[in-house]
């Protein structure tokens, strides 16, 4: 079993996907509620499944921060607003293989959005480091 | 649950809470009773004793002294020095309510203070109180040692202000309940325990407050989990016998004549309890104890809720005259703004607000909550 970490990102992949380009502050009401009902029934089959570990929605407001030096305060950048590249949230999964894990995040990126048409959203994909394996010789 | 299980539970504190009475530092004690636990589980199998308290009690307090006797424990930790029992008996309530004071000590961060007091006070396990907290039971264990030692380090014969105990129960009721613990639930229970110990109105005042929060519960989400506003809760569902003990509560409090801010804040709730519907309520008498309230705590969130009062009272631009007077930094403000400016008419600068409230929202319920707000308001200002 391998353990990948779904991101959602708020802007990202290859190229616009389809249908992101509505808010979902304008969609119908009714939209939205569909599309969060299908996030907590993906999240409960996989739990059902047993390759569920966790899913984290993040605030939209990041700032980056770095060492200032010897005693002097972090050097901070932001808070950026959607202006850049952030991290949605994530869904972590425990998985048998790489082909799950796509399979996973299609699903996910199939969410319902606007006029109830899947997002096509993009999802990065990406394995968590194992443990060494015992090497003979 | 099975004997020893309530044991742990209902007994574990108060016996630990004897030792610490005794004059045994925190830590040291609470060794001491896990120990005896274990002890009981061993001999109680065949049969319970008469006083599993009592037995519980000597049990805890030889191991403690063959600790003390056999050195160990001073390598490990400095001890306080060991009394010898009093004469009497033992009630167990004294002990109880000192526990609660010294884990809620002011030196201890809240978060701090409810960790240490489901622990020592409430009974519950570290693996339940992690579980409730979403974190590593390891990172939970050291959380509660450390509050442990740093309460080690106070003389712990000087227990914190009631003030501070209210205001630990009150953080862990809102903590909520994510894992398998209800904290809400445990808070109430704890502030229950209290109350039956001391008359202060205070502590009456709080529980009454969590009682009456409490009974709205199962009207507050919808069955696919989403957050349902005040004004909109179904209040059939709201559970009448909480209310009724809240307000009883809350009126043997109030003729003491003490006021206090909880006593405020749970009149309040009463007023909202008391109307049959969202429109019937006394919104005159509410702004009345939001005045009381900004008197006796003048805070800005106090502030806030307040403005949404006087926009029920006096009209949505009174009440966004109100808001203007309040930091911006307040959480809820631009939720609140979206609310009044939706009421004076404006829906284009309403959703506009509550897809800026959505995306500074702290928490996935309430995003949740404030993007279905704007989106309706943008279907309503979309269609002709």
């Amino acid at each position: 079993m391998t353990k990948y970490l779904l991101l959602k990102h708020y802007r990202g992949g290859p190229q616009p996907a389809t249908g992101e380009d509505i808010p979902m502050d304008q969609w119908d009401p009714q939209e939205v509620t569909d599309h969060i009902g299908f996030m907590g029934h993906l999240a409960a089959s996989l739990r059902e499944q047993g390759e569920f570990v966790s899913a984290q929605a993040l605030s939209p407001d990041g700032t980056f921060v770095r060492f200032g030096g010897e005693g002097k305060a972090p050097v901070t950048d932001g808070p950026f607003a959607e202006t850049k590249d952030l991290v949605a949230g994530w869904m972590c999964i425990d998985v048998e293989s790489r082909e799950r894990a796509h399979e996973v995040a299609a699903v996910l990126s199939s969410a319902p959005g606007a006029g109830s048409r899947p997002l096509y959203e993009w999802i990065e994909v990406r394995a968590f480091l194992d443990n060494p394996p015992e090497i003979d010789g | 649950m099975s004997a020893l299980d309530g044991a742990v539970k209902e007994l574990g504190p108060r016996v630990l809470g004897v030792l610490v009475r005794r004059g045994v530092d925190f830590a040291s004690a609470e060794d001491a009773v896990q120990e005896a636990l274990v002890a009981a589980h061993q001999h109680w199998q065949e049969q319970l004793p008469d006083d599993p308290f009592a037995w519980l009690v000597t049990a805890a307090w030889r191991r403690h002294l063959d600790a003390v006797r056999s050195g160990t424990a001073r390598r490990r930790r400095e001890i306080a020095d060991s009394v010898d029992p009093g004469p009497g008996p033992v009630t167990g309530t004294d002990e109880t309510l000192l526990l609660l004071f010294l884990a809620c000590h002011p030196t201890l961060s809240g978060p701090s203070a409810v960790a240490l007091t489901l622990r020592a006070v409430g009974g519950l396990t570290t693996r339940q109180i992690a579980s409730a907290y979403l974190v590593p039971e390891a990172t939970m264990a050291q959380r509660i040692t450390r509050a442990k030692r740093t309460l080690s380090r106070e003389r712990l014969t000087v227990p914190g202000e009631l003030g501070d105990v209210l205001r630990v129960l009150y953080l862990m009721y809102n903590e909520g309940h994510t894992g398998e613990v209800d904290l809400a639930h445990e808070a109430i229970r704890l502030t229950r325990q209290l109350a039956a110990a001391t008359s202060e109105p205070e502590v009456a005042g709080l529980l009454a407050l969590m009682l009456l929060h409490h009974a709205r519960r199962p009207a507050r989400w919808t069955a696919e989990g989403a957050l349902v506003g005040l004004a909109e809760q179904d209040r059939s569902r709201w559970d009448t016998t909480l209310v009724a003990e809240g307000i009883e509560i809350l009126q043997a409090a109030l003729s003491r004549d003490r006021l206090g801010e909880f006593q405020a804040q749970a009149a309040i709730a009463a007023l909202h309890a008391d109307a049959p519907g969202a429109r019937e309520t006394d919104w005159p008498q509410i702004l009345e104890w939001y005045d009381e309230l900004l008197r006796l705590a003048p805070t800005p969130v106090v502030e806030l809720n307040r403005a949404v009062a006087v926009g029920e009272v006096d009209g949505p631009m009174a009440g966004l005259a109100a808001v203007a007077a309040v930091p911006e930094t307040v959480p809820r403000h631009t939720a609140v703004r979206a609310y009044l400016h939706e009421r004076a008419g404006d829906h284009v600068l309403a959703q506009h607000l509550y897809a800026a409230a959505a995306r500074a929202a702290a928490s996935e319920a309430e995003r949740d909550h404030l993007t279905r707000q704007a989106a309706r308001l943008h279907t309503l200002t979309a269609s002709p």
